[in-house]
């Protein structure tokens, strides 16, 4: 099977995809963008998390063909050429990044609440984030990377 | 495998009638984790993502259909008003991310015992639309969708189209007993509703019994009980021995068993104790609405 989507803004066409393939593995395997962590493959780690048509979703839970057409951004895709984005910043910054297994998905969850609520509380920051996983930090660096973002966000 | 990916409601149901080894897909929060560890290995993946209307809903006469392909995501931020127990209910399924891809059509097709969205579908009274290519429409109401552990009422070459749920006509409450708030499976789940409209009351029980099923005794008991004390019409307090007396039939409807997630009596203790809750809390909702 042909699978043809745009990630990062740049069509991309991949052949010989097995139907049954998740999105993540395709990415991964296929088409070279190793950003996006494989921990669980059953949706409960985060460390997949990748925009499709401008939702954060585990990639493992998608099928291949399902991204046909679609658009995907993956943490590769945050980052201005050599700069990284914000968010991304911050969590070096702050020591949010330990092992580092755990951040990808982080990053685009953060992302995309910041991209939602630019100011948001520290419950919404915790809501947020529920859906991945951190075996490293014990989440306090990360959640500060969050309201640090958010601050640099605020004033440009 | 093929991936069949049709466009219209037509050719899914056209398809799903030729192919009875495909697997239909819409989120794909269960289906791919049984993929990812080769737990099924089905002939076709049958994708109902491109199947616009299964992603819609609608009000009519009273009632809300809601396309078997619409997310948690939006129950939660379209449907709080019109179902109440049903967005209380997503709003506790998974993460961001589960809410976003996972399907209320998914989670009737994978009929889990403990499925968040099925206590609330029985309290509120839903009805299952399901359809095929040979025989058009039927509906089964959802106390009668569920078979047995993880079986439905679907036949080999029928698919979910809708699910039909009347409009909240009073409170509606949803408790869900697990270890954290976030990402997990209910130990046990209790949605109640009241339908002041017609002086009765719903209720739904997760995690607790072979399929999602009813308390019809404890419906019947309350019911009965605030009619005959005209609670309905004086909104006065709910006794507390009144709710506490509901919680013990609601547990007693159940019959659970022991596994990882809790024990047998655990489950029917949390039962009693959420029901005694949420039928206190939708009460007093019920209360503050006059
Ligand atoms: C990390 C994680 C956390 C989860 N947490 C929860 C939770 O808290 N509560 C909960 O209830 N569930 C939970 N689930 C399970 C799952 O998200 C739900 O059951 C969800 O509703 C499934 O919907 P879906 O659209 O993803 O279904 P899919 O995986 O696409 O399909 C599920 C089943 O339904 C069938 N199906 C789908 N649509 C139709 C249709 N229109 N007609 C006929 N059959 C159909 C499929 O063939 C399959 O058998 C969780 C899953 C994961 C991975
Ligand atoms: S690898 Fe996808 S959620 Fe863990
Ligand atoms: S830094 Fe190691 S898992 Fe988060």
């Amino acid at each position: 099977m042909r699978v043809t989507t745009t990630v990062n803004g740049t069509e991309q066409s991949v052949d010989d995809v097995w139907p049954g393939e998740s999105l993540l593995y395709v990415l991964r395997e296929r088409m070279g963008l190793p950003g996006a962590k494989n921990a669980c493959e059953q949706g409960e780690c985060g460390s997949c998390t990748v925009y499709l048509d401008g939702e954060p979703v585990c990639a493992c839970l998608v099928a291949a063909g399902q991204a046909i057409g679609r658009e995907v951004v993956t943490v590769e895709g945050l980052a201005d050429g050599e700069r990284l984005h914000p968010v991304q910043e911050a969590f070096v910054e702050c020591g949010a990044v330990q092992c580092g297994f755990c951040t990808p998905g982080l990053v685009v969850a953060a992302h995309d609440l910041l991209a939602r609520v630019p100011s948001p509380s520290d419950l919404e920051i915790r809501e947020a984030l529920a859906g991945n996983l951190c075996r490293c930090t014990g989440y306090e660096k990360i959640l500060d990377a969050v309201r640090l973002a958010a601050t640099r966000q605020a004033r440009p | 495998m093929d991936f069949l990916q049709p466009t219209t409601w037509a050719e899914a149901l056209t398809l799903r009638a030729e192919r009875p080894d495909a697997l239909p897909i819409a989120g794909g929060t269960d289906v791919m984790v049984d993929l990812n560890f080769d737990r099924r290995r089905p002939g076709a993946l049958l994708d109902l993502g491109r199947v616009a209307e299964l992603r819609e809903w609608g009000a009519d006469d009273g009632r809300i259909r809601l396309g078997a392909g619409v997310p948690y995501a939006r129950v939660i931020e379209d449907l709080g008003a019109q179902l109440p127990g049903l967005a209380m209910a997503s709003r506790t399924v998974g993460s961001p991310q589960i809410r976003i891809r996972g399907t209320v059509g998914g989670n009737l097709g994978s009929a889990s015992p403990a499925g968040d969205a099925h206590p609330p579908l029985l309290a509120a009274g839903a009805v299952v639309e399901i359809a095929s290519a040979a025989r058009g429409v039927r509906l089964v109401p959802a106390a009668e969708f569920y078979l047995g552990v993880k079986r439905n009422a679907l036949e080999p070459d029928e698919l979910i189209a809708a699910v039909l749920v009347p409009a909240a006509a009073g409170p509606q409450q949803f408790c869900k007993v697990g270890t954290r708030n976030a990402m997990v499976i209910a130990v046990s789940a209790f949605a109640c509703a009241l339908h002041p409209d017609r002086g009765a009351v719903g209720t739904g029980i997760g995690s607790a019994a072979p399929t999602p099923r009813r308390a019809p005794e404890a419906e019947t008991f309350l019911a009965g009980e605030l009619e005959a004390a005209g609670l309905w019409e004086s909104r006065g307090e709910l006794p507390e021995t009144l709710a506490a007396a509901f919680g013990e039939r609601v547990a007693a409807a159940a019959s659970p068993i022991d596994d990882v997630r809790g024990s047998a009596a655990y489950r029917l203790h949390s039962l009693a104790v959420m029901a005694r809750r949420a039928a206190t809390w939708a009460w007093n909702d019920y209360r503050k609405a006059a």
